[in-house]
């Protein structure tokens, strides 16, 4: 286990606060679109959805069985990223090290 | 070259490359042998659990199940990949910054009780048995049909070849392994299905040939799906691309069995502990996109499969004569996989799916993806490719399934419990045995296969839904939690789930129809309602208990930030 954050000084501390609640933000954010292209447009409205069409794809039918797939490595993508970002700005990164890059 | 001696040489090549590996890397400490050491990058850590992950089951029988199913199949492609969602967001980062060895130890120290580490590893085993007696089964049958040995003689050569870099090699040659045979999965899977896009539609690219023309045939100029649906309704079949029409599954059942397989793959030791191998915290959340993204080749792929090996069987063998059928027909009607009964005497097959008493074709799942490459013409090396393929699925699989069994073994029940006092070379030894222990069984299993291994996959998604994802992703965001919440939370979550399914597969299988069960919902999907029961108990028990200890709500508030995970 690393350090104990107790001692920290105060400001540190409002730091991980604030870096922990913006994660949350951002897997609660991530959470209503994977539930939105995984349950809702996949499965509660593809009926109503393939009354369109992609090309030769019935739409409820395509995301069903590939847009969401798309969608679903885009999201984890971006919350990397955005991870990365939040994990720099609070000073949580961690040091270098061997095989650490993507 | 025939078909045999190109297997011959794939897998001959493909093995010698896995022991190759396994003998360079093998492990010579502990912490080598459960996580690699923590050097594994992203990347190659997304490889390895791509191929971790995707079983004899994805790669072998998938595409032909989707191929029956039509949209219903959508729940494989949606439970296996949304999961990894779950893993990325909520799990593989604090895990990976908790950093120890295995599944259980997490939980016994989160929850600073023993009993809910002894509980967490009673799941752990008995989802993994569950599995790795499938895989083995899965190598035996790729040996028996193309290699023409016995399939037991084809289970005890899959065992050697697993205990080989399982047992001696540990996490740190499996990883490796898993690396090389992901990539040769992945190439076995993608070269037939691009082959037969291609000569289907004019469309390399499996993912776009799906929703294309067909260019040749009786149904030119027609968009493949359509020409399904077509096709489907002639024959007095469900529409393939229609949901929830009678004959298939409703939307609640479809609901509830794409949540269940995706928190079961968020909850499935053998993939969580891939998490540990890796050196950081931000390179935990990126081996969960690579694997995600690895993963997501082949199951965007597998439904466009599933529907080129639909119109080219409902197009090549329905009403034509017997007499005229391809030669893969006759090559595969010995292995039991496809039979033709010609009930009205009039020398044609007629398909009309096998509910249908006039139907005189029988063709299995399995077909769909081994025998592609026959039905597309394709060169006899590619066939060789396609079970080398199968199995590197296979064994990849089993052998993290091992690992899990082993480390369980070894350092939950032994180190923990047993004997506390044991050297890192005593419990590196017993994590051998165990994995030796393991292997025996799993072979046992794959020789001797319980009748019941197809119902019992359902069973272990369904109790790694109910048991391990809501205690960790509690464990990871609330402090408050605590062992008596996550323990009675644990054990009545499996003690339901479990429950429901033993009734309706063992105890009572004729009352197993929509009517009689819970809210429509099918057993596969019970362990959606298992894990929200985890869930509720876990919560309101935890409000009437005492907090859980300082040092515990520290240890959880420091799993959230990545620094520091280099201690």
């Amino acid at each position: 286990m690393s350090q104990s954050h107790k001692d920290l000084d105060p400001q540190t501390r409002q730091g991980l606060k604030r870096y922990w609640r913006d994660n949350q933000r951002i897997i609660f954010i991530m959470l209503i679109i994977w539930f939105v292209f995984s349950f809702v447009l996949s499965i509660f409205f593809v009926r109503e959805l393939n009354e369109f069409k992609l090309g030769g794809f019935p739409l409820g039918f395509w995301i069903a069985q590939q847009g969401s797939i798309f969608v679903f490595i885009i999201m984890v993508l971006v919350y990397c990223f955005m991870m990365e970002y939040g994990d720099k700005k609070f000073h949580l990164e961690e040091q270098k090290k061997k095989g650490d890059d993507e | 070259m025939s078909i045999q001696v190109w297997t011959y040489i794939l897998v001959g090549f493909t093995f010698s490359i896995y022991i190759g590996i396994a003998i360079y890397t093998r492990a010579r400490s502990t912490k080598g042998f459960y996580i690699a050491g923590h050097d594994v990058p992203a990347i190659f850590n997304g490889m390895a659990t791509g191929a971790d992950w995707m079983s004899a089951a994805s790669f072998i029988s998938m595409a032909g199940l989707i191929s029956f199913m039509g949209y219903t199949g959508s729940i494989y492609l949606l439970g296996w990949t949304g999961g990894y969602v779950l893993l990325a967001l909520l799990l593989a980062p604090y895990l990976r910054k908790y950093g120890k060895f295995t599944i259980p130890e997490f939980v016994g120290d989160r929850y600073y009780s023993n009993f809910a580490r002894l509980v967490a590893v009673v799941c752990a085993l008995f989802v993994s048995f569950t599995y790795v007696a499938g895989q083995m089964r899965g190598v035996g049958l790729v040996f028996s049909r193309f290699l023409a040995v016995d399939i037991n003689t084809g289970v005890i050569i899959g065992m050697v070849i697993v205990f080989l870099y399982a047992t001696l090699g540990g996490m740190k040659s499996i990883t490796w392994t898993q690396v090389a045979q992901y990539v040769v999965l992945i190439i076995a899977y993608l070269i037939p299905a691009v082959a037969i896009s291609y000569n289907l539609t004019g469309q390399p690219i499996p993912q776009i040939g799906f929703g294309s023309k067909i260019i040749d045939g009786p149904n030119a100029g027609m968009y493949l799906l359509q020409t399904i649906d077509q096709l489907h309704r002639d024959l007095g079949l469900p529409e393939y691309t229609a949901a929830f029409v009678p004959g298939t599954r409703a939307m609640v059942d479809v609901f509830m069995i794409t949540v269940a397989l995706m928190v079961g793959t968020a909850g499935l030791p053998h993939v969580l502990i891939r998490f540990y191998t890796v050196p950081s915290v931000k390179a935990a959340r990126f081996s969960a996109f690579w694997a995600l993204l690895f993963i997501g080749i082949l199951y965007t792929t597998a439904p466009a499969v599933a529907t080129f090996a639909r119109v080219n069987m409902i197009q090549t063998l329905h009403n034509v004569a017997y007499e005229q059928a391809p030669s893969w027909v006759s090559n595969w009607e010995t292995t039991g996989l496809i039979a033709f009964e010609d009930k009205n005497g009039d020398g044609l097959m007629q398909y009309f799916g096998k509910s249908n008493p006039a139907n005189e074709l029988i063709v299995d799942q399995d077909i769909m993806v081994l025998a592609n490459p026959e039905i597309a013409n394709l060169p006899a090396w590619v066939v060789a490719l396609v079970a080398a393929g199968g199995l590197a699925a296979a064994l990849s699989t089993a052998a993290g399934l091992l690992l899990v069994i082993s480390s369980s073994v070894s350092h939950d029940l032994f180190k923990s419990v047993l004997k506390p006092d044991m050297t890192d070379k005593q419990e590196l030894l017993a994590a051998r045995l165990a994995a030796t222990v393991a292997v025996l069984v799993a072979g046992y299993f794959g020789i001797k296969p319980p009748g019941f291994v197809a119902e019992v996959v359902a069973f272990a998604f369904g109790l790694a839904a109910s048991s391990f994802f809501p205690i960790l992703v509690l464990g990871i965001f609330s402090k408050r939690v605590t062992k008596e919440g996550a323990i009675a939370g644990m054990l009545l979550g499996i003690a339901f789930t479990a429950g429901y399914i033993v009734y309706f597969t063992w105890i009572r299988p004729d009352l197993n129809n929509h009517e009689n069960w819970l809210l429509g919902v099918s057993p596969k999907g019970i362990g959606t309602i298992g894990m929200l029961i985890n869930f509720g108990v876990a919560l309101i028990v935890s409000m009437f208990t005492k907090a859980p200890p300082q040092e515990v709500q520290e240890q959880v508030e420091s799993i959230r930030y990545p620094r520091g995970s280099e201690v």
